[in-house]
This record gives structure tokens, sequence and C-alpha cells, in this order.
């Protein structure tokens, strides 16, 4: 097989933005993804298999078969999950990973979610740091990632962002009725409503149309391309660069070294299940955090006998996502509208500067319902089934409002993804075995998110809510999975360097939410998109033509 | 709302008409509407499930969940990705029968209407885990997507008063009307 400059692991928010820059830029590029690439034929709506709704299976991946994983619950006991479980921590395994079927919000993290550390001091048991990038440097990157992925919206109805020099390229879609319902309420408590950022089409953009505004949104693939992810942008022109080879349904079993301790490829399990070696200059990994940490850790050798960039046993750690908190508020008119995609609204006053917390989050309306989303998401007192049950069913699904949002998590070292010493995938390789949780002020948090949703809704007319707040048993890291490879300039305490270099290995990178130092209190994606639009740079600005030298 | 709302929905009346029609279906041995066998379920399971499904989703001006199709979902599904749920019927039911002959002296598809309540309330309390297996795998398959088999007619999505088939396209709404405050245009 010939040698070629790059390959990158994982064709997903990140994988495809660094294949995009480098490929352009010139570097012969290998994309290696473990899923398949899906086309809108695959796009059906089916709200008991998707990615957000995975009681029958994932739709874009991985499948039940095969792929386990090993979860430890509160007491330490070791459990199997199937991928359609949520413990397991799912993040779709296809071409465009999350971003095929995400919701697609588009955030800019705030100012202060790059110096949590700075800004409230690391709470007793926490892992809690700066970024070493701020938000300045992140700007241009953020710029180039809502123009080049396409985003719509309109910020000008909040204080709460930093400072940004175009407005998005997009304006926002059409607000639906909860729009018209809970601005005035916002207003009224003296909030900073606005229309969210998302990566969705308004208007024609990119050579594709307008999002037709259906119910099936989040967890499904767009059938009408609207919805813009790494697989309709960057990837396709990767690919048109001719500069670029992606190869789907090959699991990357580890990453190769030389004597000298330089990566010197990869060895992966192509379609047909033979494996093959791909010798490369640099190897990017942007398996997402799950996946990245278990590919580092199974990346063995004699000179990296913990895995590839683990000499201070710090892969993996600090894993993060976000807990989900908010409220359903129920009402005596009818609220529902069924005009997708459903989010519209948001308030970022919550993120920070409340006295006594360590953050917060962003509050929005949430992504349209769908029938199975309600059975137990009814006023609390109703009969779980019989009758009663169903005449709640009846009365409540189009007169309810769920606000909710990712609280920003408080890390911590134990909440961690190491390899399970017994359990293996289909291809034989140890699966991520995901352990801890994160620390408790996080949930403190959650509880006023929480009661500030609640207090939302009743200004706007709620007659009754219900809390969705509480302690996880387990880090809840899921599709925003972030942290197991963080930045930093201690190597003691981080894996990977500003450019989003590992500290031992001069030509292996890990370019995805793995290295978020924390995770803000938004939607990843977008940020995920800039961070590998900032790494990239500073990779080709290192790139000396033919082979990777620092 | 929609242009082809009308076109394609029932009128109550025509409604409860299926749904009794679905329910004598059942009585004389119907298969869910489906020809043939059941994939998993003997009959004997089937005429048990049906008394705990048409318990957790009972008929009123809306067809119960055997009269949606329910078991032919929960069947189906146990061939397919609840193959890990198969023990849990087979044992699940026996012990509902069990608990039923030594309760009432017959077998649950012969109680009276409030004694099938009365059932499978005790069910639920003495084994909780299966009858929550039930209760989920209902819910699934009375609200979820008809291609799995149940949910006929996208009935409960009517119910919800939903459009069926799903809205797809810009053409389906008139933005241009649209008054976020009001109703839906």
């Amino acid at each position: 097989m010939k040698r070629v400059n790059v390959v990158i692991v994982g064709a997903g928010a990140a994988g495809g933005v660094v294949a995009k820059e480098l490929a352009v830029a010139g570097l012969s590029v290998v994309l290696l993804e473990r899923g398949k690439w899906y086309t809108a034929n695959d796009c059906r709506k089916d709200d008991l298999r998707n990615q957000r709704t995975s009681l029958l299976g994932n739709a874009f991946g991985p499948e039940d078969e095969g792929n386990p994983r090993v979860w430890v619950d509160a007491k330490g006991a070791a459990h199997t999950a199937l991928a359609s479980e949520g413990v397991y921590q799912n993040d779709a395994a296809c071409v465009g990973g999350g971003t095929l079927s995400y919701g697609a919000q588009a955030w800019r993290y705030l100012p202060q979610d790059f110096r949590m550390r700075s800004t409230y001091g690391a709470p007793a048991g926490s892992s809690l740091e700066d970024w070493p990038i701020d938000y300045d440097e992140l700007e241009p990157y953020y710029e180039k990632a809502e123009y080049e992925i396409g985003i719509s919206g309109d910020y000008s109805g909040t204080p709460f962002h930093g400072p940004r020099k175009r407005p998005l390229p997009m304006p926002p879609l059409p607000p639906g009725r909860e729009f018209g319902i809970l601005e005035p309420a916002a207003k009224r408590l003296g909030l900073h409503p606005f229309h969210i950022p998302m990566a969705r089409n308004s208007v024609p953009y990119n050579g594709r149309g307008p999002c037709m505004r259906c119910r099936w949104c989040v967890g499904f693939a767009c059938e009408v391309d609207a919805k813009n992810g790494s697989q309709n942008t960057v990837i396709p022109i990767a690919l048109g660069t001719g500069n670029c080879e992606l190869r789907t349904e090959c699991m990357v079993k580890e990453i190769l070294t030389d004597d000298r301790g330089r990566a010197r490829g990869v060895a992966y399990f192509d379609e047909a299940g033979h494996l093959q070696e791909q010798l490369c200059d640099l190897v990017v990994v942007s398996g997402c955090a799950v996946e990245s940490a278990r590919l580092l850790l199974n990346s063995k050798s004699r000179l990296f006998p913990d895995g590839l960039g683990n000499r201070y046993d710090q892969v993996g750690r600090n894993l993060q996502g976000h807990h989900y908190t908010g409220a359903v508020g129920f009402f005596d008119f009818e609220t529902y509208d069924d005009i997708g995609p459903g989010a519209t609204i948001a308030v970022s006053d919550y993120n920070h500067g409340t006295p006594g917390l360590c953050g917060g989050g962003m509050l929005a309306n949430e992504f349209i319902r769908l029938p199975i989303h309600m059975i137990d998401r009814l006023p609390e007192n109703t009969p779980s089934w019989g009758l009663g049950h169903k005449q709640a069913m009846r009365h409540w699904h189009k007169r309810c409002i769920q606000i909710f949002g990712p609280t920003q998590q408080i890390p911590t070292a134990d909440a961690r993804v190491t390899v399970d010493p017994t359990v293996k995938d289909k291809w034989g390789l140890p699966v991520a075995r995901i352990a801890g949780n994160v620390h408790p002020h996080t949930f403190e948090i959650g509880e006023m998110q929480a009661t500030r949703a609640e207090a939302w809704l009743k200004e706007a007319g709620a007659i009754h809510t219900s809390r969705m707040a509480g302690k996880a048993e387990l880090v809840s890291a899921g599709q925003h999975q972030a942290g197991t490879c963080r930045m930093g300039e201690d190597l003691r305490s981080s894996v990977v360097d500003r450019d989003c270099r590992i500290h031992d290995v001069d030509n292996v990178f890990v370019i995805d939410s793995s290295v978020h130092v924390t995770n803000g209190g938004f939607n990843p994606a977008l940020t995920i998109m800039a961070v590998a639009y900032f790494a990239s740079d500073a990779l080709k600005k290192n790139w000396k033509g033919t082979g990777f030298r620092s | 709302m929609v242009s082809r709302g009308n076109a394609g929905q029932l009128t109550r009346r025509q409604f409860v008409a299926a749904g009794a029609l679905g329910g004598a279906a059942l009585a004389v041995g119907c298969k869910g509407g489906r020809q043939g066998d059941w994939e998993f379920l003997s009959d004997g399971q089937a005429r048990s499930l049906a008394v705990i499904c048409d318990q957790i989703v009972p008929a009123d001006d809306f067809p119960s969940a055997s009269q949606t199709g329910v078991l032919n979902y929960i069947d189906r599904q146990l061939m397919r990705h609840y193959r890990r749920h198969r023990e849990a019927y087979r044992e699940g039911l026996e012990q509902a029968e069990e608990l039923s002959r030594k309760q009432f002296g017959q077998e649950m598809s012969s109680l009276s209407e409030p004694q099938k309540l009365e059932m499978v309330e005790k069910l639920a309390v003495e084994n909780s885990k299966f009858f929550w297996v039930v209760r989920n795998h209902t819910m699934e398959g009375y609200y979820g997507s008809p291609r799995h088999g149940g949910n006929r007619d996208a009935v409960s999505w009517r119910m919800l008063g939903l459009a069926e088939p799903p809205v797809r396209g810009r053409a389906q709404y008139d933005l241009t009307k649209y008054d976020p405050g009001g109703a839906a245009s």
C-alpha cells in the first residue's frame, strides 16, 4: 500500500475538517472510518431506531452485535453494555460521525469557558483547568467553521457571547410557536432570548437547499441535505482535491511506532476484515473522546508499554460530556406546531456569573417531540400505564414545552476510559471501559438550572412543571463526550499540547473533543470544528514538505 | 393544517368501528392482521400477553394495544432486536398464568374486565421486572412507527392529533402565513 503523508482515524466533525485542510494544502491523506457513508436513501424516519432514540438500535452505528463496552457502576461492579444502551455513551460511527444526525446546534463557547480554573478556582477533588488557548485565538477559526460548514441564527438578541467580527452567514429559520410563547416570557424575566445558531440551511447555501422543517430532525439524517455536517461540506471538498482517499468500514487496531518512538503508520482491519498496514508521515486521531483514548491505550509497544501518549497515566482521564437539566412545563393551551427542527430559542444568561456556582449552562427549548418521547415525560402523578396514561398522552402531547440545556460539567481525574482486561470486540480488540463520575458540584449547578427552567416556563403560562435534574450514576459522556486527551503545557496533567500534538510523540496528533479541557455549557460540535481548523493550521505551518519535523 | 390530512384521517366513528373489528378479529384467532403463525409466541402465550398489553393501553374511544398490532410488534422484535428478552417473556407469561390460576382459578383471557385489571396490577407488584419490560415494549408498539408491526394505520399518532403520513417537504407548510403566536398554519 502506498505510503501517504497523513492518516486520519475517524471521519467525524474533526476528522473531516482536518482532511479538508490538509488535502487542500497538498498533503496526501487517507481518511479511515469504521462506519459507512450513508446517503439520503438511508434516511428512513424510524422513531425507534435512530441516533437519539435507539430502542431498536443505532441507525448510524455502531451495531449492537460485536461492539460491546464495559461500564462500572457506582458500587464498582462492571457490566457489559450494548451500543444502543445509554450507559454505552455512544457517538455515531459513520462518515460525518455525530454531525450526520445531530440536532446541529452550533455554539461558540464563551471566553470564560476557556478559563474555568482562573475564573472560579478548582473545587476540591476536581481536575478543573484552563485551556492553553483562549477564545480570542480561536475566534477566527470559529468564524471559518461558521462560514465553511454553514450556520444560521442570530446573536443580536444577547450580550452573552464573545467578540465576533462577522455575523452568521445565514439568518435564522422563521420562529416556531414555542418561540412565540417563550420569548416574551424570557424578556419579562429580564433575560436575553435569541435564535439558536444552527448548522442548518435556512436559505440555499453551499449548493444545497434550505430546511423543509419536518419533525424528523435530531437523531435522523436530513433527507433534503439541509443539515450541515462534515459529510456534506468538508469531506466532499477533501475528496475533490484528489489528495484524500476515504476508506470506510475500516477499524484501526493500533498506531505503529518505530524503534525511535515515532509513529510510522497504522494497522487496521479493512472492510473484509483483513489486517492492513498504512504507512504515513503522521497520524491524526479523531475518533471522539472514548474511541480516541481507546486507540492510544491499545497502541502498546516496547517504548510505550502503557499505550501511546500515556507516560503519565493521563490518557482517558477527565472524561466529561454534559449533564442535561431543565424542566417540562404543561399548559392549558396548545403549544405544539409540528414544525421542525423545534429548538429555536435559547438564553445564555445563566452560563456564568452566579455567585457560588462554577459556571452554568445554556437553556433552550427542546427539539420536536415524537410520541415515543412523551411516554415518560407526563406530569408527575400520572399513572405510568392504563387508561390514565393513555388519556394523559392524548391531553398533554400538544400542550407542553420542554426547556433544558447542557450544564457545564466540572471534571475529575477519576471519570475515565481505560481498556477492559477481558472483553473484546468483533475484531478481537480490547474494548473501552468507562468508570467514574464528574464532580458533585456539577449536580448543584444542574439543580439551579432546573429551577431556572421552571421559572421561565411558569412565566410563559405553564400550569405545572416537572423538573429534570438529579445525580447521574455514571459520567454522562454520550454524544458530547470530551476531555480524555486534554490539552495542556504540563506533561503530567495533559496529553497533547496547544497544537493537539501528543507530548511524547512528535508525529501523532489527537484532534477532536478529546482535547477539550472543559466542555462549555453548550453543544460542542462547532468548537470541535474550530479547534480542528486551529490545529490544522498549526500542522500545516510545521509541515516541511516530505516528512514531519517540528 | 395539512392538505393531505383530511383525506387520510379517519373520523372518530370510523376509529371505533376499526377498533371493534380488530377486537373481534383477535377473538377468533387472527394474528393481529398478519397471515400465518406468530414468529416467536405460541398461541397461548399470545393470548396471555394480549391481556397484559390491553391493560397497559386499554381501549376507549381509540383502540387498545392488541387491536393496533402491539403483539405483532413484540413478537417480531423477539425474533430481532429483542432476542435477549425471550426468556423473560417465556418465564414471565408462565408466572402470570400461574398467578391467575391461583388467584382466580382460570386463565387470564377468561377473566372478566375488572379481574384482568386486578390481575395485571398484581403482576406489576409481584413480577415488576417482567411487567416493566412488557409495559415499555407495549408503549413502543403502540406509539412507535407502524413499520415495526404495531400502531396499525398510525392510529396512536392520529389519536394525538398528528398528521399521518408524517408531513414532509416545505410545500406542506405555507410559511408566509405562519403566525408563531397563533394557530399553526
